[in-house]
């Protein structure tokens, strides 16, 4: 077998997989991480009984079921709540401080997921004091994954890490007073979901959509390829007001990127920027 | 030493790749000090560590080397004469072009960042031009990636069992893939520049 030849010809499949999306679901996965795109597609390969890429284009393109699970594939939806603690004791610490002297802010977590981070940031912003003159957005590109999101339903196993991390994050109460357990599940209070608005938002396909004071990304950029990293970070600073917060992931930076000279850098290790006023 | 006769010609490899566990500090600092200053190809490494592990491992080594090291960079490029770790909580991957990929998905044998991972993308990348490396280890992470880099006609090389700290990881490696060298780990360094710059026939 000429492993080279099949190399090729299975890019050429998953590149016509993504285009056959994209024309018809809307979904654009083209500027993705292409090592990334391939070792989604190969996992629900191996769990269907499709035998190529080909085989799978005609099969989302005709069943919408199976696309919708595709989808969820394609989107990374591994999180916690307060994950890198470090991070948040910086945002308390040195961010929300300046947020503190805007009359109202408003905050947007693009690539939500689940919304475990969004939670997070609603206890941060409970305990300090600034709840009640907030509007938080949280979006994801996958209907299934806000519904989630909404409902603020998580597994009981994972409560003993968040707590953890909602401790070592510099957390001023008990963790226990933001949810209640039932059975084999935890469940957000309403309390903190109330300045919440979940929706549907694309960052490769969609635009502007408010003035933001701070934006959290964490662990989304790393997906797209640098071309797309660009566009979204232009989205991103066009959407922040001067003086604007942008949070990404410990691993994203923006280092290398067309923005780089447009923010300054609050806190390096927790990848924490700041938009330029301009002169 | 060798289980398969094999002719290595300088040029015929374009990376090495290394998949260590528990253990990996000492195995790393007797290997990566050997390598010579103008070691000709790159080396991605992953090691398994805590989640919150610092930057130490990497600066360490990096005291330690001739050739560079430094956490590997999302979109990276890949350059010869440097050595790459793995951040901590993220999988290393290898793109098409040649540049670097970091991942937060799951983990992979319960590991993130995984062996496996690691050789599999790089495998499709570099095929032939591929040396797999499996060091010291208490779990069986990287062996289906070494698989892999035999599958594309890539060089696989394991510590021998019992020069490692932990030898799970090497004898699960040996047990299912057909391994072209067990090296010690007095002479895995010495055995990997010989490779790179064409002076080994296996």
């Amino acid at each position: 077998m000429n492993t080279e030849l099949a190399l090729e010809n299975e890019r050429l499949e998953i590149k016509l997989l993504l285009q056959a999306i994209f024309l018809k679901y809307g979904f654009d996965f083209r500027d993705y991480t292409s090592t990334h795109i391939k070792r989604r597609l190969d996992n629900r390969l191996g769990l269907s009984d499709l035998a190529n890429f080909g085989q799978m284009q005609h099969r989302l393109i005709h069943d919408e079921a199976f696309f919708n699970e595709l989808l969820l594939d394609l989107s990374i939806n591994v999180t916690e709540m307060f994950r890198d603690p470090w991070f948040y004791n910086k945002i308390r610490n040195e961010v929300i401080p300046h947020l503190q002297t805007y009359p109202f802010i408003k905050v947007w977590h693009a690539g939500c997921s689940a919304g475990q981070e969004v939670y997070s940031m609603c206890i941060v912003l409970e305990e300090e004091g600034m709840k009640s003159r907030t509007q938080i957005y949280a979006t994801d590109f996958n209907e299934l994954i806000l519904e989630k999101a909404r409902a603020g339903i998580y597994p009981i196993e994972v409560i003993r890490d968040y707590t953890a991390n909602y401790q070592q994050a510099g957390g001023k109460r008990s963790f226990s007073d933001y949810y209640s357990a039932q059975y084999e599940h935890v469940i957000i209070n309403q309390e903190l979901k109330e300045k919440v608005l979940f929706s549907s938002h694309n960052l490769v396909t969609d635009g502007v959509f408010g003035e933001m004071n701070i934006i959290f990304c964490r662990n989304v950029l790393i997906y797209f390829n640098k071309d797309l990293q660009n566009k979204v970070l232009k989205l991103f600073y066009d959407t922040l007001c001067p003086g604007g917060f942008l949070c990404l992931g410990s691993k994203e930076s923006l280092k290398f990127t067309d923005l780089t000279d447009d923010f300054e850098v609050v806190a390096e290790r927790e990848k924490i920027y700041r938009k330029k006023r301009r002169t | 030493m060798s289980k398969r006769q094999k002719t290595i010609a300088s040029g015929q490899y374009q990376a090495v790749v290394m998949g260590v566990s528990a253990g990996g500090l000492l195995a790393l600092s007797k290997i990566l000090p050997e390598l010579d200053a103008d070691y000709p190809l790159p080396v991605l490494i992953v090691q398994h560590m805590r989640p919150d592990s610092d930057g130490f491992l990497w600066q360490h080594l990096d005291k330690l080397s001739r050739v560079i090291v430094k956490e590997a960079e999302d979109k990276e490029a890949i350059q010869p004469k440097t050595v790459y770790i793995a951040p901590p909580n993220y999988h290393l991957l290898v793109e098409p072009n040649r540049t670097l990929a970091l991942s937060a998905e799951e983990r992979v044998n319960y590991s993130r960042p995984s062996i496996d991972v690691l050789f599999e993308t790089a495998a499709e990348v570099y095929q032939q031009g591929l040396i797999g490396v499996i060091l010291t280890g208490a779990n069986s992470d990287g062996t289906m990636g070494l698989k892999k880099i035999k599958h594309y006609a890539g060089l696989a090389i394991v510590q021998s069992p019992d020069s490692a700290e932990y030898d799970i990881m090497p004898c699960s490696a040996i047990a299912s893939v057909a391994v072209d060298h067990i090296v010690p780990l007095a002479k895995l360094g010495h055995f990997l520049n010989a490779i790179a710059f064409g002076s080994l026939h296996g």
